[in-house]
């Protein structure tokens, strides 16, 4: 089953259409449900972490930087701690800084929160999360008896050790199943049962939340006994978020690409990228395709832009902002198949977004649909820095160039 | 013929009076579609743009004979909406709606379970049948004047980029037999493997364009079932190739996708399988011509 598995890695199951949250975020989020986890208190401030420390009174603590990635660990965003001096000297450091793991990109991310959790007296790490998976059509628990951070490498090399149990979507974890799981991560005894509880906890504040992703990497084993999700990273449906307003909540604006937050509000979906075309078309496979044929043509596209159904005036002159405000964007291509929308009306917003823009980079408008032959004449007469094509191949070819 | 859906079948209209169900109810209609009554709870005992309206899919269902269904319910209510159907035995529900909790989704499949009925979508264009030049079965958002009767049969998780291959077909002088947009939601009605066997059993269909995208590994699936089962020529395209991998929240991300539902694996399988895989959408018709001779 291991490979089948879906993630939310495709634009089909679009990266926006997860929302992510902090790790002491999910924490909170866990606790209420009953997984256990250990003491902790989320700061901005040096000196709120100072203070922190010593609330938390243990000898051991640890300063973990708040962002929407994992891997901080190995690009230093996680540090132990054994005073309260020491804890703000991490914080000093990290609270700005510009964190890059393997999961950031190459522009790594910004921390502006930190999390000072209580030391934790490690006897072993477990890998456990559940994950909504399209070809089971389920949630589903993945869990090793190998945590931490090599749980991709051991995915490639030894398959068998990672377990997949699919849940049933309307029962949930069965008593059966989590004994399974323990078993399968080497738990006993009293282990076993604190296990069986922390998986079943996790289960039901998965399915009560209408999460996609839950990931505790690593759960750990404490050399006391106990069982604790030491991390923490929960994603969440975002077509479900009408019905979860306490999810919402923890909604952090500073993660997401301020671009995208403003499509979003016109109901726009956009996905920036780092190329210099600027895209704007109807429907995602459509987007997608537009994308590739311009880098078939040798272009780079600047983004994924859906304009929906709704391609009017309105929308496409907030389109046409959001595309422009990407200084990195040379030229403009417009690729609209118009079913309901006539090409002619379609031509009317174009035009008049470009001239409200102020536009004077070079467009390429590719319309297909009903009136077009009107909505060429329109384009073609507009007076504008702007060529029509005909099909999807042209139009790429034409906006390539022009921008050349 | 067709698959699922003809000239003849009659439709009902879940969500009628809905601003969205009375438009494409409308366009259906123009088109010639049968569709013989709406459902929106409350608002029986109506007669809107000449369709009688029931309260519930079961009433409708016994006083017109319908046997398939097409919903525009609100995303919220939408699981319900296609649980109804599913209860009320009719032999198709055709879900438009967009936005509908992957939970949710979980949830009809399970009810789904040891029932005949079907269930396209949800997050799908729909599915058209042409019968004249004008006039057909259309049960969907699709625009309806690029499409034209004949003996190509299209399969599509994708919505626009479907019309663009109708519109090849239709002006490279071939027709539709049936076009099916699947959906691009994870968790799905009918997928690629039904739709091609369907294609593949019936007598009217010469040829099939099969339109993917990345992500999950439905295609793939189904390359193992062309080979397997479908001898009638394929063409096919996948978008997405440029598409930069998901932003990965945790390691569970890359484990489970396992480099897996890429556009090149997708390709690959598909020329395996024999497909004729066009790079860009723009050539999808004529590829189709060249292929059928």
């Amino acid at each position: 089953m291991g490979n089948r598995l879906c993630g939310g890695a495709s634009l089909t199951c679009l990266p926006s259409e997860v929302m992510n949250i902090h790790e002491y975020q999910a924490k909170q989020l866990l606790a209420k449900f009953g997984v256990p986890v250990s003491k902790g208190i989320p700061c901005t401030t040096a000196d709120e972490v100072h203070k922190a420390f010593d609330t938390l009174g243990e000898p051991l603590a640890v300063v973990k930087a708040q962002i929407h990635a994992g891997g901080r660990g190995k690009a230093g965003g996680v540090k132990l701690v054994r005073s309260a001096d020491e804890a703000k000297a991490v914080a000093e450091e990290l609270i700005g800084k510009t964190l890059v793991t393997h999961q950031t990109g190459p522009e790594g991310r910004e921390v502006k929160q930190l999390y000072v959790e209580a030391g934790s007296d490690i006897d072993r790490e477990l890998y456990l999360a559940v994950v909504m998976d399209r070809a089971a059509q389920a949630p589903v628990v993945i869990a090793a008896a190998e945590g931490g951070v090599d749980i991709e490498e051991l995915a490639e090399s030894r398959p068998e050790a990672i377990a997949h149990h699919r849940v049933h979507p309307v029962k949930g974890l069965m008593g059966f199943q989590a004994r399974a799981i323990c078993k399968h991560l080497g738990l006993t005894g009293a282990e076993a049962k604190a296990g069986g509880k922390l998986v079943a906890s996790l289960v039901k504040a998965f399915m009560a939340t209408d999460c996609s992703l839950a990931e505790i990497n690593p759960m750990i084993v404490t050399k006391g006994g106990e069982v604790i999700a030491l991390d923490a990273k929960m994603g969440f449906d975002s077509n479900a978020l009408f019905r979860h307003p306490e999810v919402m909540e923890y909604r952090d604006l500073n993660e997401e690409d301020p671009k995208e937050v403003e499509a979003k509000k016109h109901d726009l979906s956009y996905i920036a990228l780092d190329g210099n075309i600027g895209c704007m078309v109807n429907g995602a496979g459509l987007a997608m395709s537009t994308m590739d044929v311009i880098q078939l043509k040798g272009g780079s596209p600047a983004n994924f832009l859906d304009v929906g159904g709704g391609a009017n005036k309105e929308q496409v002159t907030n389109a046409f902002k959001i595309l422009l405000s990407d200084k990195n964007v040379k030229g403009l291509l417009v690729n609209i198949f118009g079913g309901i929308m006539k090409c002619d009306t379609i031509a009317e917003g174009v035009i008049a977004a470009a001239k409200e823009t102020g536009l004077s980079l070079p467009l390429v408008v590719r319309l297909e649909g009903t009136n077009v032959e009107l909505g060429r004449k329109l384009l073609d007469e507009a007076g504008l820095n702007l060529q029509t094509a005909s099909s999807l191949d042209e139009a790429a070819e034409k906006i390539v160039k022009a921008i050349a | 013929m067709s698959v699922l859906v003809n000239g003849d079948t009659k439709i009902i209209c879940q969500g009628y009076t809905g601003a969205a169900g009375l438009f494409h109810s409308k366009n259906s209609l123009d088109y010639g579609t049968k569709l013989v009554a709406g459902v929106t709870p409350g608002k029986g005992g109506q007669v809107i743009d000449g369709v009688p309206v029931y309260d519930t899919v079961r009433e409708a269902k016994d006083a017109t004979g319908a046997t398939v269904s097409m919903i525009y319910v609100p995303a919220a209510f939408t699981a319900d909406a296609i649980c109804e159907a599913v209860d009320a035995e009719l032999d198709l529900a055709v879900t438009i709606t967009e936005g509908i909790p992957v939970a949710d989704m979980a949830f009809v499949k399970d009810f789904m379970k040891g029932s005949d009925t079907l269930l396209l979508g949800p997050n799908c264009p729909g599915i058209i049948t042409p019968v004249t030049e004008t006039a057909g079965c259309k049960i969907g958002i699709m625009p309806a004047y690029i499409h034209k009767p004949g003996r190509v049969g299209i399969v599509s998780r994708s919505g626009t980029l479907t019309y663009e291959a109708v519109w090849q077909v239709t002006s490279n002088d071939m027709g539709q037999s049936t076009c099916i947009g699947i959906g691009g939601d994870p968790i799905k009605g009918l997928d690629f493997i039904e739709c091609l066997k369907l294609f593949q059993d019936d007598a009217d269909t010469d040829g099939i364009i099969m339109i993917g995208e990345i992500g999950g590994t439905a295609e793939e699936e189904a390359c193992e079932f062309i080979t397997e089962y479908v001898k009638k020529p394929v063409v096919g395209f996948i978008a997405g190739a440029t598409a930069p991998p998901g932003k990965r929240m945790g390691h569970a991300g890359a484990i489970i996708s396992g480099g897996k539902g890429t556009a090149a694996d997708k390709k690959a399988a598909m020329a395996k399988a024999g497909v004729h895989v066009c790079d860009t959408p723009s050539v999808l018709g004529e590829t189709m011509k060249k292929v059928l001779g």
